[in-house]
């Protein structure tokens, strides 16, 4: 089964919430929809759903066009961000209720829910009502009404994004074994650039209503095509720097020299954009082959065994991610060093340019 | 100060219950008791005025008439406000920020205004003293009010709820009966409460469009004379009755109302 966005576009009140998205699902693994709110990841949800109609293009699935079949007629099932279950009706009936809809014989009804409370951890609540859960236990309730239909397709809504942290995790690791050799296609959106490495499968990364890169998700995370992809895949913020190259060498800020060996050949001289990864950022001293920035400390977060330090550099902001508990006082002098092959190159435009570095990709993963 | 914080409170309550105390007070007494001589309590107590009207036909159908074009107008007004409520919770359509205030300056209007133009439709209709033409007439005031109260509770219903019920293959009348209004039925006992009140207690019309088979206990009640005299202590009787049918409907949606009165809408 396969199932296709062809150019799907949609504007509400003159805002565009899609635009021209084309893209074909995997069933191998999660299809992750990553992107900040507005990007239009829920639209596209929805979109495939059925509950929306794009104003152009089309969704197809096996070939045959059913951007115009109801909801209803279409086998997906979906589970939102908010929990949302049906309040009058007991867990039980929750979960059974597209089996209901769909007329399944009353004993298979039984087995099957009960099957999937069973997976769920659901059993000891079937007789209670949604209204008396826990958040944990109400959206694992929607998602066992989403299994429980062998959907062909279905959709999560950023599912986590209202549950504390600890079921989170936990609900997280489960996600993909829940769905694992079902050959259903899942579509997870989610705003997290660290829950889409987590679920790993492919990623589509979305800015804006457009799809900037889809593919595997190291890939993606590894290889951006443009800085948009980098930026939405990116969590603390990507430090992003204006350079420019002369004569072999690139110049920051009219003070800062440095080279980028597999760039020197490769690129010629103008003006480029420079990435780089906050954990790429280093406060200890440099070796050799890094180059030394100096900064002064406008905010540093202490989180568990990190330290954001976020500082100005010249006039550009960046962010340090360090391993460690690093006390520094703001409008505190600090160098930072940096390794000049982490650099992911893009020109002016946001695209990358120069060779793929596997070292880059190896660095990156770990 | 602080030993008499309870003196206002319990100063406020006599006052509102001395009314009420009043009437029952004068139920229970004779007519003649209650012109010649000023008792707090009932000296020749008496439950006369009671049986009669539990005997006479002419007092309880009284009861009867009220209580079915009440009942009517409430099923009225709740059917047809539940789709209207649903229109204005879930749609956007040309204008329904100005329907959505029309429907509430309804409610502005003294029923007096439209006393005569009913009396002559419902003449006219041949509706005239019927149970159904108090009923409708009713709905002026009823339906705005319910579409307002049940549009509030209605919008405290996540939209993707209904999106929920479509992928999992509802067809949209299913979902509305099925699901829709079982999530709300608190917002439902609320409406039906405030129509039943506000019908119950409402005079003028019901008076203007009825004479003799459906004349409602609040016209039979507020005649002051009849063949015998003044009837005062029966008079005070209906009155404590009249009561009665209030207090029991609070009772049943007392848990409810709050909510309601949260959602700014009652």
């Amino acid at each position: 089964m396969t199932i296709e966005l062809d150019h799907v576009t949609l504007h509400r009140d003159g805002i565009t919430y899609l635009d021209n998205v084309s893209m074909k699902l995997e069933s191998d693994g999660f299809n992750v929809l990553l992107g900040p709110t507005l990007s239009g990841k829920t639209t596209l949800l929805r979109i495939l759903a059925g509950i929306e109609k794009p104003d152009t293009g089309r969704v197809m699935v096996d070939g045959k066009d059913v951007t115009g079949v109801s909801v209803q007629k279409r086998k997906v099932a979906m589970v939102y961000q908010q929990f949302i279950n049906y309040p009058s009706m007991s867990v039980f009936d929750n979960i059974a209720s597209p089996l209901r809809v769909a007329h399944v014989d009353r004993k298979e009804i039984a087995t099957r829910v009960n099957s999937v409370a069973k997976l769920l951890k659901l059993e000891p609540f079937l007789q209670r009502r949604p209204g008396d859960l826990s958040g944990g236990q109400q959206q694992r309730t929607a998602l066992a009404r989403a299994i429980v239909k062998d959907a062909s397709l279905v959709l999560l809504d950023e599912p986590l994004a209202n549950l504390d942290y600890k079921l989170r995790e936990e609900l997280r690791s489960e996600l993909p074994k829940l769905f694992r050799d079902t050959g259903t296609k899942v579509v997870y959106a989610t705003a997290e650039p660290g829950e889409a490495l987590m679920l790993g499968g492919h990623t589509a990364t979305l800015c804006e209503g457009r799809l900037t890169q889809f593919g595997k998700t190291h890939e993606v995370f590894r290889n951006p095509h443009d800085l948009i992809t980098a930026k939405t895949f990116s969590d603390p913020p990507l430090n992003v720097v204006s350079v420019e190259k002369r004569a072999g060498e690139f110049v920051m800020e009219d003070k800062v020299h440095f080279t980028i060996d597999r760039m020197t050949d490769q690129l010629s001289d103008g003006r480029y954009v420079l990435a780089l990864r906050p954990h790429h950022v280093s406060l200890k001293a440099r070796n050799s082959h890094e180059i030394e920035l100096q900064g002064k400390v406008t905010i540093a977060e202490i989180s568990g065994s990190e330290t954001f330090v976020h500082l100005d550099i010249g006039t550009h902001g960046w962010v340090c991610q360090a391993h460690g508990v690093h006390r520094l006082d703001v409008g505190q002098q600090v160098s930072v060093a940096v390794d000049p092959d982490k650099f992911i190159v893009f020109n002016e435009d946001g695209h990358r340019v120069g060779e793929h570095d596997d070292r880059v990709a190896r660095a990156a993963h770990g | 100060m602080r030993r008499l914080g309870w003196l206002i409170p319990t100063i406020y309550i006599i006052f509102l219950l001395l009314p009420i105390y009043w009437l029952l007070n004068m139920s229970f007494k004779t007519t003649n008791e209650i012109l010649g001589t000023f008792s707090l309590w009932p000296i020749e107590f008496t439950l006369a005025n009671y049986k009669k009207i539990f005997t006479d036909p002419t007092w309880y159908n009284g009861y009867i008439n009220s209580l079915t074009y009440v009942v009517i107008n409430t099923v009225i007004s709740v059917t047809a406000a539940l789709p209207a409520a649903y229109a204005f919770s879930r749609y956007r359509f040309l204008g329904d920020k100005h329907l959505f205030f029309w429907l509430l300056t309804n409610r502005m209007a003294p029923p007096a205004v439209f006393a005569l133009p009913f009396f002559q439709l419902y003449s006219a209709m041949e509706l005239f003293d019927t149970h159904i033409a108090v009923a409708l007439a009713h709905c002026l005031f009823n339906i705005p009010l319910a579409v307002w109260i049940l549009e509030g509770f209605m919008s405290g219903v996540p939209k993707e709820l209904d999106e929920t019920a479509y992928i999992d293959g509802y067809s949209f009348p299913r979902f509305f009966v099925k699901i829709f209004i079982p999530s709300i039925t608190a917002g439902i006992g609320v409406t039906a409460f405030f129509c039943f009140m506000f019908s119950w207690v409402e005079l003028l019309l019901a008076k203007t469009l009825t004479s003799v088979v459906a004349k409602p206990i609040a016209a039979t009640m507020t005649r002051t004379a009849s063949t015998s005299g003044y009837e005062l202590g029966l008079l005070a009787a209906a009155g404590a009755l009249t009561i009665i049918p209030g207090a029991i409907v609070i009772w049943f949606v007392r848990n409810y109302i709050a909510k309601g009165f949260a959602l700014g809408r009652v």
